[in-house]
């Protein structure tokens, strides 16, 4: 799974119709200080996450390993929102 | 399967349910001469890593197998602990 922050919400109502219902929230990766990196992600939210929460992004094919997403178009789904992180790189 | 270091925990309460009670680590991909390659990520962890610790981890849908769930919000799963390497030159 990858870091990112929420930084945004996206509508569209022209879409695959399997995608109807589901919240996609913009995401952008972050490193583990939580310093933005320049890349993002439009992943779909299964855990409530809001504006400016630091989150994990399960990509891939896992991304249609839940109930929610079991057999949509989607590669990108927000599992958890971040209360903390403890890294030792030594 | 790829090798990296444990290098850190991450704890989340709201959370996918079905990752409810998985430990998550934060893992540093490295080489086989123990060096960073590419950059960290948060994988799974059935098999018990600790901090620092060398591990081998699967990613993609095969980080499911390992959980012994039906369905699972995961993408990358460590499962194994490396106790030893020997290189052939």
């Amino acid at each position: 799974m990858q870091l990112g922050k929420v930084i945004g919400t996206l509508w569209a109502t022209r879409k695959d119709e399997k995608l109807t219902g589901l919240k996609m929230l913009i995401v952008r990766h972050v490193e583990l200080d939580y310093k933005p990196k320049s890349s993002y992600v439009v992943a779909v939210d299964s855990v409530g996450a809001g504006a400016g929460e630091i989150v994990l992004v399960t990509s891939g094919s896992s991304a249609r390993q839940s109930e929610l997403t079991e057999g949509k178009p989607v590669d990108a789904v927000i599992s958890a929102i971040v209360d903390k992180l403890d890294v030792d790189k030594t | 399967m790829n090798l990296a270091k444990v290098i850190g925990t991450i704890w989340a309460t709201k959370k996918d349910k079905n990752l409810e009670g998985l430990k998550m680590q934060i893992i540093q991909p490295i080489t086989v001469s123990r060096e960073n390659t590419g950059e960290p990520i948060i994988a799974t962890d059935t098999v018990g890593a600790g901090q620092g610790e060398v591990v081998y981890y699967v990613t993609a849908y095969e980080a499911v197998i390992p959980l012994n769930k039906k369905m699972a919000l995961s993408d990358a799963s460590i499962v194994g602990i490396v106790d030893h390497i020997e290189l052939e030159q």
